[in-house]
């Protein structure tokens, strides 16, 4: 009963993107990485980190850190406010909260829409799993699992021990 | 926790209740035999054996219910009989033996498997056994009706010695009855029982398969006898009592617990819930639509809020500490196991077992210290020959011991056995290319004690049962570093060797004090913290490099801005403006600037995320009661 149950939600699951945004791009990320959204709140600081982590917030009870997404891409900070999200998300065990400008919706982008990301000679943008096509326009859809850079997944898994 | 297999919970609480039981049974055991007071255990093990075979058999285990049945059968004799001369050596290590046994089945049973080991072998002991004892005990006492007796005896005034009076009628008694207790004890050697028998008189109780006549008779002959009371007793039971009561004062020490089994995940489901509701108190109480307004009920009750609130936090963390007393108890029958089989004379020493840890912290220490209890077993201590050429004690010693220290644990393995030879620790790591040649000329004391460590070094020229494989220490070193702590080692030849292993308290709850900087709040461990104050500005020196010192009460002691060091932004510059803390560790001393300070309350200690990769000078973080985070300094690392 539960595997079917499983099998089910997977399916459902399959094929969902969120959809954020920074700035005029629009992104998507697979609805399965994601736990929840949540509003910006206060990130308290951890000295000698990369920029692009904020810092962590307390999110009841749980600790997590805070990427600015903005700033993982090399795109210009900018001040948060009302309308700026946090992503939870988790990735392989790695419990993580994305900031973006905006939260829009949750689509459903069918394979056969979606483009292989383009690549520049060699150097593929790593980020970048395929770009969804819909009505409205490209997503650009993420692959969650390398946000968590490679390197450093292994760098923190040997420091979990 | 991984185990999230959903059980029965009849049979959740079969498995508990069980390795409840047992570990009672093994505690109380190893207990009598340290005390070579075997009476005392054997309603307890009749009782606990009893529980298990009925609710084994109810849940269909037939190999535990058949095994508990035999070991119950083995002490219904024990119990009914009381045999005086028997091998309760041979009887502890069945019953610890079946005890693994069903520890074992229960492991099984518990990760969902099937249990279906047949205990042949031990039963057959069992059986073979009390066939035995059974056998000894007619011997000894032919089947005749026995009469119990309980007499007591009044010398004349002024007859002298009449505690040696007393041993002679005991000694002449023995000619004719059995099973001869007599109160006061240890006449033969304690004067002072003289006194007792004087005024109380000689309380003996005996079995005899003589008549009252008979018995009268044989009192009466006894010389300066002033007063006789014979009583007989139908049976024994009168006096059972009394050692009942007795042994019930002795008992006190390793009462019963009273215990409810929760899971792991409720608690940390009730911690968070918790957290959560304080930082919803916070939100209330100290809501910016409040402000300027006159409340003077409102804020009683949110007082009383915060008063309950703040105990349910409290209780709710302390959830999670577990104190080390079962981990320890388990190297107690290790000790007593290897000792019995390897034949060293051992005696182990446990303090500190009260100290409380985190549960994780308690799941992973385990393995360590038993290795490190059976190298001290197996290689450090020597055997009673080499002990008395070398003028020890013939029993060696093995101390245990635990306390907590700042914010750390320490856990120490003491014995006094030879030391380690820092020539041959050497002489192998060369031997196994751990070393290069002429390195070791370099290292220090330490350095070289921990060659140990290193994967696949042992200096063991023979591979027991128990150690000497060459893997162990380095993994022992591994499980430690994962809880994030480390091994020292201090070893004087011929003397014996201590092993610390210190381990910080992550998870577990520290005093500490919040300071703030900027925006940023700082909890620094209470135990590291000598004095808060305002400094003066004549007190601080600053050096021509720009670094700044403080004299306090003739001592110079560096200053850390955290502000510079963490990069945060204040408006307090200046040194007077702020609050320097004078913080030590390991004697070192340094003063670190903050803005204010914002209170001492107990906090918990989290790790960082994993994803964020270790900071230096940072412990973890914690949540303060308002839900912001506080990050925990690390002051050794911040000295150095």
């Amino acid at each position: 009963m539960q595997e079917e149950y499983w099998e089910e939600e997977e399916d459902t699951q399959k094929g969902k993107y969120l959809i954020f945004s920074l700035g005029k791009e629009e992104y998507g990320i697979e609805i399965k990485y994601v736990t929840e959204i949540i509003g910006i709140q206060e990130i308290t600081q951890i000295p000698e980190l990369a920029d692009y982590i904020r810092g962590v917030i307390n999110l009841r009870g749980k600790i997590i850190p805070i990427m600015d997404v903005r700033l993982r891409f090399n795109k210009d900070a900018r001040e948060y406010d009302d309308r700026t999200c946090i992503i939870v998300v988790d990735i392989q065990d790695i419990c993580l909260g994305l900031v973006v400008d905006r939260v829009s919706e949750v689509l459903f982008i069918s394979e056969e829409n979606i483009a292989p990301p383009p690549s520049h000679g060699e150097k593929r943008n790593k980020y970048i799993q395929g770009i969804g096509k819909v009505n409205t326009g490209v997503k650009i859809l993420l692959d969650a699992s390398l946000l968590v850079e490679e390197e450093e997944v292994e760098v923190i898994n040997e420091y979990a021990g | 926790m991984s185990c999230n297999i959903e059980r029965e919970p009849l049979l959740e609480m079969f498995i508990f209740e069980t390795n409840q039981l047992l570990m009672q049974l093994e505690e109380s055991v190893l207990e009598s035999e340290k005390k070579h007071n075997y009476q005392l255990t054997i309603d307890e093990v009749f009782r606990v054996m009893h529980s298990i075979k009925s609710s084994s058999a109810m849940m269909l285990f037939n190999n535990i219910s058949t095994l508990a049945h035999s070991v119950e059968d083995l002490y219904y004799f024990l119990r009914k009989e009381k045999p005086a001369e028997i091998d309760y050596g041979a009887i502890t290590d069945l019953v610890l033996e079946s005890a693994d046994f069903i520890k074992r089945q229960i492991a099984l049973i518990e990760k969902g498997e099937k249990s279906d080991e047949q205990p042949i072998d031990l039963t057959q002991k069992i059986k073979e056994t009390l066939a035995k004892l059974k056998k000894e005990e007619i011997k000894t006492s032919p089947k005749v009706a026995f009469n119990f007796y309980q007499v007591n005896l009044c010398f004349e005034d002024g007859c002298q010695m009449e505690n040696v009076r007393a041993f002679a009628v005991v000694h002449k008694l023995q000619e004719i009855a059995s099973k001869i207790e007599y109160y006061p004890q240890n006449i033969e050697e304690d004067d002072e029982t003289t006194e007792i028998i004087k005024k109380e008189g000689f309380h003996l109780s005996f079995s005899s398969h003589k008549t009252r006549e008979e018995i009268e008779k044989f009192f009466s002959q006894i010389a300066f006898l002033k007063k006789l009371q014979i009583k007989q007793l139908n049976k024994y039971e009168d006096n059972k009592h009394i050692n009942k009561s007795e042994s019930k004062k002795e008992f006190s020490c390793c009462q019963k617990k009273n215990f409810i089994s929760v899971h792991v995940q409720k608690v940390d489901q009730l911690l968070n819930l918790v957290g959560e509701l304080v930082v919803a108190e916070a939100m209330v109480t100290k809501n910016p639509e409040l402000a300027g307004l006159h409340l003077d009920s409102f804020y009683k009750a949110a007082r009383q809020l915060g008063k309950i609130s703040h105990e349910l936090q409290d209780i709710a963390m302390s959830m999670r500490m577990l104190p080390l007393t079962d981990t320890f108890q388990k190297m107690k029958r290790l000790v007593r196991d290897m000792s019995r089989k390897i034949g060293k004379e051992v005696e182990l020493e446990i303090y500190g077992q009260e100290t409380e840890v985190d549960k994780n912290i308690i799941e992973h220490i385990s393995d360590p210290l038993i290795h490190l209890i059976r190298n001290a077993l197996d290689h450090g201590l020597e055997n009673s020959m080499e002990r008395k050429e070398k003028n020890k004690p013939v029993q060696g010693k093995i101390i245990l011991s635990a306390k907590s220290i700042g914010g750390d644990v320490w856990i120490t393995v003491q014995d006094d056995g030879k030391g380690i030879d820092k020539e041959k620790v050497v002489a192998r790591a060369l031997e196994n290319g751990l070393i290069a040649p002429g390195e070791e000329k370099e290292m220090s004391e330490q350095q070289i004690h921990s060659l140990i460590f290193l994967p696949g070094f042992s200096t063991k020229e023979q591979v027991t049962e128990f150690s000497g494989r060459g893997v162990g220490m380095d993994v022992v070193l591994k499980n430690i570093e994962k809880l994030g702590g480390n091994i020292l080692i201090e070893s004087i030849l011929g003397q014996g060797t201590i092993f610390s292993i210190k381990i910080p308290l992550t998870l577990a709850i520290i005093d500490g004090m919040t300071i703030k900087v900027g925006k940023a709040s700082y909890t620094v461990p209470l135990t590291a913290i000598k004095q808060s104050f305002r400094a003066l500005s004549e007190q601080i020196i600053i050096a021509p490099d720009g670094s700044e010192s403080i004299l306090v009460r003739g001592n110079c002691y560096p200053i850390l801005r955290l502000h510079n060091f963490y990069k945060n932004i204040t408006n307090i510059q200046s040194i007077e403006e702020g609050i320097l803390m004078m913080v030590e560790n390991d004697g070192q001393i340094i003063c670190l600037f903050a803005d204010c300070l914002l209170g001492q309350q107990q906090v918990v200690v989290k790790p960082l995320p994993k994803f964020i990769k270790k900071v230096d000078g940072l412990a973890g973080c914690t949540l303060l009661a308002d839900g912001s985070i506080s990050l925990i300094l690390d002051i050794s690392a911040l000295i150095n």
